[in-house]
C-alpha cells in the first residue's frame, strides 16, 4: 500500500447550501495508518466534509483527492477504496445480521473466496459471532455501530470514514469501539473520524478544530494543548459564579473567562503570580473563593480559546 | 453487474417478504378492492325509493301507479295524500322522485285528452335523476300505448291490427344484457394495479432515503443501473403477479368474459407497468420523505383514473382534458383490458395502444433514470 492510496489530501475545499457555507476553505492532509480526527460542535460542517469526501456531496470549489483519485471527477474509483459509516445508523434493521453483512459484501463485490472469512471476522470483531440470524434491528445500539463498522471494512478499504461513529453509545462500548478503531489504524488503514466528544479526541493522532466550517486548528492533541493556547490556565471556583464572571471578564490580567461546568476557566499570561493577584481582586469584590489554582489545558480550553474570538453573531447550525 | 443486482434483488424480496403485514397487505386489499369495486361500481339503478301522489282515485290511475309498483327499478315508500308533502321527503333524501296524478287524469284520457302526469326529483345525482326519469318514461309510454290499444280494441276492433308501430330492436355487441359491470369490472383491474405499482415503487425507494440507508448503499460501487433495476424489478414482478390476482377474482367472481388471447393481456399488463414503474420512480426522485412522495402519488393517481375513461367515456370530457389524457397511460390499458376481455381483439387492433404505452414508459423510465444520481445534492 503506498502512501497515495491511503492519503487523503484538501485543499480549500467549499461547501455551500444556497448561500450559507457549511464548509469554508477547508485545508489538510492526512498520513496512512493515523487516526485523523475532526473535532467540533453540532453544526460546524463535519458531516458535510466527510459527505464531499465519500462523493455523496459535490464541493462547490476546491479540491479533494481521496486514495489518489478525486472526489468529484472519480467517485467510482473513490467509492471502491473506502469504507463510511454515516453519522445516523443505516443497515438495515428489518435484515438479519448475516444478510446485512452478505448484502454489503455482495455490493462491494468481495470475491466469493473468502467472502465466508470476511463474514467470520466481522462478526468476531463485532462481537456477534453465532448471532447472525438476529434481526438487526433488535440489537442493542453499541452492536449496531459495530455491526455497521464490520459492513463497512467487509472489503478492506485502505481508508474509512467514520461520522460520529460513537454518538448515543454508552461508555464501555465507546471504550470498544475506539479500541476497533486503533487495531484497523494498526494494520495501516487511515481513519478519518468526526467527533463531538472532546474527551474522545484525545485518542487521535492528530485532530482538526472545526468551527462554522472553518478549520481553526491542526495538530496532535498534545501540540494543540500546548502551542494553541494563548497563556496558561487557572482554574477558579468562587460563591456566586454568575457574579464571579462578570468581575473577571474585566479583571486585569484576564485574556479570556469561560465557565466549565461549576467552575471557570480563565487565561492568564502567566499563572503563578495571577494567582494572588486574583484571589485578592474577587474577594475585594465581596466573592467568596473556594478555589484558584493552575491546570493543565483540555482540548475544550483550546477549542474555547480559539473560537471565543471568532464567536460572530450569526445563526447557529444544527 | 449480475452479482450486484442479485444482491439487491435478495435483498429486496427478503425485506418485502419476511414481514407479515407487508406480506398481508400485497394480497388481501387487491383482493378485497376488487370485490367492493365490482359490487360498488355500476351505472344499473334499482330499488331507487320513490313516493305516488294520486289524487285522481280513479281506475286508470291506480293502473298507472301499480305499473311504478311492479316495476324493480322503483320502490314506491310511500303514498302520499298532499303535495305539500313532497318537498319534505325529498329534502330528507328519503325519495328521489314523486309521482303526482292529478284530479282529472281519468277523464282527459277517457276524451282521448293528453293527461300529465307531474315528476317532480332530486337533481342531486345528475346521473341516477336522468336514469331513473328514463325509466319513469318507458313505464309512462308502456301505459300510454296500452290503454290507446285497449280504447282501439273496444270502439274499432278491425283497425288495431294496422295501427303502425316503430320497434327498436337492440343487439348490443359484446355486452348484450348491457351489464355495466362488465364495463367497470375491466377498468378496476387497471387502476389497482396502477396504484398498487406506482405507490411500491416510489415508497421503497423513498423509504430507504428517509430512513439513511440510500446513503450508505451510496457510498458502494454499485452503479445506477444495478440500483435502479433492483429497486423496479421486484415491484415489477409482484405488480404483475397482483394484476393476475386481481385479474382472476374480476374473471371468476364477475364471470366477466374473457374473449381474447392471454398473451396480449400480458403484453399489454407489462407495458403499462414499465410506464408505471417510471411514474413510481420518477416520484421517489422528486421526494425527500414518504409523506411527500404519498401526497405526489396521490396528486398523480386521481387524475389519471378519473381522464383514463374509467367511468364516463374520454370524449365527453373538455377538450383539454382530451388532450391530457393521451399521456396517461391507464388510457391506453384501459382499451387493452376491455378490448381483450369483453371483445376478443388481438394486436391487430390494440398495436397503438400498446406502441403508446410502450413510449410513455421507455419515455418516464429514461427521464427518471437520469434525474437519479448516486448523491445527495
Ligand atoms: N443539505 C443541506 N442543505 C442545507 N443546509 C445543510 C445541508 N446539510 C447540512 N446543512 C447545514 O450545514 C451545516 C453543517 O452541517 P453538518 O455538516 O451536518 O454539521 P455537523 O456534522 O458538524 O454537525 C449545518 O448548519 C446544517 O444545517
Ligand atoms: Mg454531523
Amino acid at each position: 500500500m503506498n502512501q497515495n492510496a491511503s492519503s487523503v489530501v484538501v485543499e480549500s475545499l467549499v461547501k455551500r447550501f444556497g448561500d450559507f457555507t457549511a464548509v469554508d476553505h477547508v485545508s489538510f492532509e492526512t498520513r496512512r495508518g493515523e487516526i485523523f480526527g475532526f473535532l467540533g460542535p453540532n453544526g460546524a460542517g463535519k458531516s458535510t466534509t466527510i459527505r464531499m469526501l465519500c462523493g455523496l456531496l459535490q464541493p462547490t470549489s476546491g479540491r479533494a483527492q481521496v486514495a489518489g483519485f478525486d472526489v468529484a471527477r472519480q467517485p467510482d474509483a473513490v467509492r471502491q477504496r473506502i469504507g463510511y459509516m454515516s453519522q445516523k445508523f443505516s443497515l438495515y434493521n428489518d435484515l438479519r445480521v448475516g444478510e446485512n453483512l452478505r448484502f454489503f459484501a455482495g455490493l462491494y463485490n468481495v470475491d466469493s473466496e473468502v467472502l465466508s472469512e470476511r463474514i467470520h471476522w466481522a462478526l468476531e470483531m463485532a462481537g456477534l459471532a453465532g448471532r447472525e440470524a438476529a434481526l438487526t434491528g433488535t440489537l442493542a445500539s453499541g452492536w449496531k455501530q459495530r455491526l455497521a463498522l464490520g459492513c463497512a471494512v467487509l472489503h478492506r478499504p485502505p481508508i474509512l470514514f467514520l461520522d460520529e461513529p460513537t454518538s448515543g453509545v454508552d461508555p464501555i462500548s465507546r471504550r470498544q469501539f475506539w479500541d476497533l478503531i486503533h487495531r484497523m489504524a494498526a494494520e495501516g488503514v487511515t481513519v478519518f473520524v468526526t467527533t463531538h466528544y472532546m474527551d474522545e479526541a484525545e485518542y487521535c493522532n492528530r485532530l482538526a478544530l472545526i468551527h462554522r466550517g472553518q478549520l481553526v486548528a491542526l495538530g496532535t492533541p498534545t501540540e494543540l494543548k500546548q502551542r494553541q493556547m494563548k497563556g496558561e490556565l487557572l482554574l477558579v471556583e468562587a460563591e456566586p459564579l454568575a457574579r464571579a464572571i462578570e468581575v473577571l471578564s474585566s479583571a486585569p490580567g484576564v485574556l479570556d473567562a469561560a465557565v466549565f461546568g461549576n467552575a471557570l476557566h480563565l487565561v492568564v499570561p502567566q499563572a503563578a503570580p495571577a494567582i494572588p493577584a486574583l484571589r485578592r481582586y474577587l474577594e475585594e469584590r465581596g466573592l467568596r473563593v473556594a478555589r484558584l489554582e493552575a491546570i493543565e489545558p483540555t482540548l475544550e480550553d483550546v477549542f474555547v480559546s480559539l473560537t471565543s474570538g471568532r464567536a460572530e453573531p450569526g445563526p447557529e447550525g444544527n | 453487474m449480475l452479482a450486484r443486482l442479485h444482491q439487491m434483488l435478495i435483498k429486496e424480496f427478503l425485506q418485502v417478504f419476511r414481514d407479515k403485514r407487508s406480506r398481508f397487505l400485497l394480497i388481501v386489499p387487491p383482493i378485497v378492492q376488487m370485490l367492493i369495486f365490482g359490487y360498488a361500481a355500476t351505472f344499473e339503478i334499482r330499488h331507487v325509493p320513490i313516493a305516488v301522489l294520486d289524487l285522481d282515485h280513479s281506475q286508470e290511475s291506480r293502473e298507472l301507479v301499480a305499473r311504478f309498483t311492479a316495476s324493480r327499478t322503483f320502490e314506491v315508500r310511500a303514498r302520499l295524500e298532499h303535495h305539500r308533502q313532497i318537498a319534505e321527503l325529498i329534502d330528507r333524501g328519503e325519495v328521489i322522485l314523486t309521482v303526482q296524478l292529478h284530479p282529472g287524469f281519468a277523464q282527459r284520457l277517457r276524451k282521448g285528452q293528453t293527461a300529465p302526469v307531474q315528476v317532480i326529483l332530486d337533481g342531486t345525482n345528475s346521473n341516477t335523476a336522468l336514469i331513473a326519469l328514463g325509466y319513469v318514461n318507458r313505464i309512462a309510454d308502456r301505459f300510454a300505448r296500452d290503454y290507446q290499444r285497449d280504447r282501439l280494441r273496444r270502439t274499432a276492433p278491425l283497425t288495431v291490427a294496422q295501427t303502425p308501430t316503430v320497434e327498436l330492436e337492440r343487439r348490443p355487441w359484446f355486452n348484450p344484457d348491457l351489464r355495466s359491470r362488465w364495463f367497470f369490472i375491466p377498468g378496476i383491474i387497471g387502476s389497482l394495479t396502477l396504484v398498487m405499482v406506482v405507490n411500491l415503487t416510489a415508497f421503497s425507494i423513498v423509504r430507504e432515503r428517509e430512513l439513511g440507508t440510500l446513503e450508505q448503499i451510496m457510498v458502494t460501487p454499485i452503479r445506477r443501473s444495478e440500483f435502479i433495476l433492483g429497486k423496479t424489478l421486484p415491484y415489477f414482478l409482484i405488480g404483475l403477479a397482483d394484476a393476475a390476482l386481481i385479474a382472476l377474482v374480476g374473471t371468476l367472481w364477475f364471470q366477466v368474459p374473457f374473449r381474447g388471447e392471454l398473451w396480449v393481456l400480458f403484453l399489454g399488463t407489462v407495458l403499462f407497468l414499465l410506464s408505471m414503474l417510471g411514474v413510481g420512480l420518477f416520484i421517489s426522485t422528486i421526494s425527500a420523505t414518504q409523506q411527500q412522495a404519498m401526497v405526489t402519488a396521490f396528486f398523480f393517481l386521481m387524475p389519471a383514473i378519473t381522464i383514463s375513461g374509467f367511468g364516463s367515456p374520454i370524449s365527453s370530457m373538455p377538450e383539454a382534458l382530451q388532450y391530457i389524457s393521451y399521456a396517461d397511460p391507464l388510457r391506453y390499458f384501459l382499451v387493452v383490458l376491455r378490448g381483450v376481455y369483453l371483445k376478443g381483439v388481438g394486436l391487430e387492433v390494440l398495436w397503438a395502444q400498446m406502441a403508446m404505452m410502450a413510449v410513455i414508459g421507455v419515455t418516464l423510465l429514461t427521464i427518471s433514470v437520469l434525474r437519479f444520481h448516486k448523491s445527495l445534492d
